[in-house]
């Protein structure tokens, strides 16, 4: 690197004093994060914690009341979350949040949907341009839908596959924006044994293979301190603590954090 | 085959026809709903708009007819992107109904700005078509009612592979499913809402222009908005199919009330007869015949 003296380079994703109350509750207070590029960065806390808040005002969906977010060195704090799409940032949702009317395989295109250059007049009067983007985007999509073992079920409208599948379809949206940073609120929720491992494994792939930047949510202690490179722990909208998987385990305020006082 | 059978032929062919008349204008609704969840009050007072400003050029202007579609094409288009700017789009966010009351606004601006600029006559629109019956087998038809059915056909398949397949519709499905979503994958969301506002002026211009030259140009042709309602109810308010399929069962009920209650009534049984039918529906399917059943999750 050229520019090794100055870090910042190396820094995908900055959160300074991030603020959000709704309604004088306060939901996350004054939180910091820094998130190094390509590691796997997860946040955990108890329930009501913040940690959902958090991931929504880093995409963009509210709007922090203080504190400033960079991804890069770009300062995104007032960008809506489809420009911040735009920049490289994609996520999944808690509760899955596919397009159910739509197949896998539209699900999919429409997170090729921030590379698509052709507009939208362009698309109803230049077939041609457009119909050789739509084949180079498929083909990235198809890509995914091999990378995810999905192969069998780019025809089937999401709304009627198992929910371990949608939580599947759900990432490989995500990974179609081809995003520098991946948001995943609670990948492995609700999922059996087996699931879990192979969600375990694309996250890991996905990291390994794309160098992926990807903060999580997930209350699996076990899933987390096995994939996380760093964790961040609030409690009551607060960060706790912060370090390597080892270095959490073993602090004391998380432990309190999690079995509460008296222990 | 007897007279009987030859009147009911004839009953149901018509019905059908208008029907698909129906659905033209019934689409509108479904345009407008699949994209932005709202139900546009004013899509017959745009037929009417459309229709009463393309009579006007060309009865008072002198313009020849295509001219006068186009201006107004060119008109609907700009005036929808306005509208979709400076009314709807602040409106985002806010309760639907805000939207609905928008638009019933809209409808009664439009019933009162058509004969203050230019009459309140009753004109036709003349499309170049012959007046003698089209007579096929045993069915006797105006072309007219041809003429309408098949514009409708057309741009009814156009808009059903447009939902389907093209990237364009399909993000609109996208956005019509969910917003927020829509916007984590960068999708603007805006843009989209002016492109089915867009859309619908322009399915409305060919409403009015079929319904205009079925029917004669004036503040009338509004009431079609109403008219169409059942259609819309019938078949889903999301789905196109069910625009068609709901428009012929209006069309060919309407007809065959007109053909066997009218006589023993004295008549106008066919305007009360798609409502009564609506309201069956309504109680057992409530999102109509092919809305999508929206189940909530608890």
């Amino acid at each position: 690197m050229s520019d090794g003296a100055n870090g910042s380079a190396e820094i995908a994703l900055r959160v300074e004093n991030l603020s959000k109350n709704f309604g004088g509750v306060k939901a996350v207070g004054d939180v910091s994060v820094t998130v190094p590029k390509g590691l796997i960065y997860a946040i955990i806390g108890p329930n009501g914690a913040g940690k959902t808040t958090l991931l929504n005002m880093i995409s963009g969906f509210y709007a922090p009341d203080q504190g400033s977010i960079h991804l890069g060195n770009e300062d995104i704090t007032r960008l809506n979350p489809a420009n911040r799409a735009t920049k490289g940032i994609a996520r999944t949702f808690q509760n899955i949040a596919l397009f159910n009317g739509l197949t896998v395989l539209d699900n999919l295109m429409m997170g090729r949907h921030v590379h698509m250059k052709a507009g939208v007049l362009a698309s109803f009067l230049y077939w041609g341009k457009a119909q050789r983007e739509e084949v180079e985007h498929r083909r990235r999509v198809e890509e995914i839908i091999d990378f995810l073992k999905l192969s069998d079920l780019r025809r089937e409208p999401t709304g009627a596959l198992a929910y371990g599948l949608r939580k599947r379809v759900e990432l490989g949206r995500a990974l179609a924006v081809e995003p520098s940073l991946l948001l995943l609120d609670e990948p492995m929720a609700g999922m059996n044994q087996e699931e879990k491992e192979d969600m375990v494994r694309y996250v890991l792939d996905v990291n390994g293979e794309f160098g992926t930047t990807i903060v999580l949510i997930e209350h699996d202690m076990g899933v987390i301190m096995d994939i996380s490179d760093r964790i961040a722990v609030l409690d009551q909208g607060s960060k706790i603590a912060d370090g390597t998987p080892d270095e959490v385990r073993n602090n004391p305020q998380v432990i309190e954090a999690y079995l509460g006082s008296g222990h | 085959m007897d007279g009987e059978t030859q009147f009911l032929i004839e009953l149901v062919t018509n019905g059908m026809l208008t029907g698909m008349m129906y659905a033209l204008v019934a689409v509108g609704f479904v345009l407008i709903y699949k994209s932005t969840d709202a139900i546009n009050f004013a899509q017959g007072e745009f037929c009417m708009i459309a229709a009463i400003f393309i009579a006007s050029f060309v009865f008072l202007y002198g313009f020849p007819l295509w001219l006068s579609i186009i201006v107004v094409l060119v008109l609907m288009i700009l005036f929808n992107v306005a509208l979709e700017r400076v009314v709807l789009r602040p409106m985002i966010g806010r309760p639907v109904v805000a939207i609905i009351m928008a638009t019933i606004g809209l409808a009664l601006m439009f019933r009162g700005l058509g004969p203050l600029l230019f009459g309140a006559e009753t004109r036709p629109i003349n499309l170049p078509i012959p007046d003698l019956p089209i007579i096929w087998g045993p069915l006797f038809m105006s072309p007219i009612d041809v003429l309408g059915a098949a514009i409708s056909v057309i741009f009814l398949a156009g808009f059903g592979w447009f939902f389907l397949k093209s990237r364009i519709g399909v993000a609109m499905r996208a956005v019509a499913d969910s917003h927020q979503v829509s916007m984590a994958m960068g999708i603007n969301v805006e843009r989209y809402f002016v492109i089915a506002w867009v859309l619908a002026g322009v399915v409305a211009l060919l409403g009015g222009i079929v319904w205009g030259n079925a029917i004669g140009v004036d503040t009338q042709l509004a009431a079609l908005g109403l008219k169409v309602f059942p259609v819309v109810i019938l078949g889903g308010l999301d789905s196109i199919i069910g625009v068609v399929v709901g428009g012929i069962i209006v069309g060919v009920v309407e007809a065959l009330a007109a053909g066997y209650l009218d006589p023993y009534v004295g008549g106008g049984t066919k305007d009360f007869t798609p409502y009564v039918l609506m309201i069956l529906v309504l109680m057992v399917r409530p999102y109509g015949i092919f809305g999508k059943p929206i189940i909530e999750r608890i």
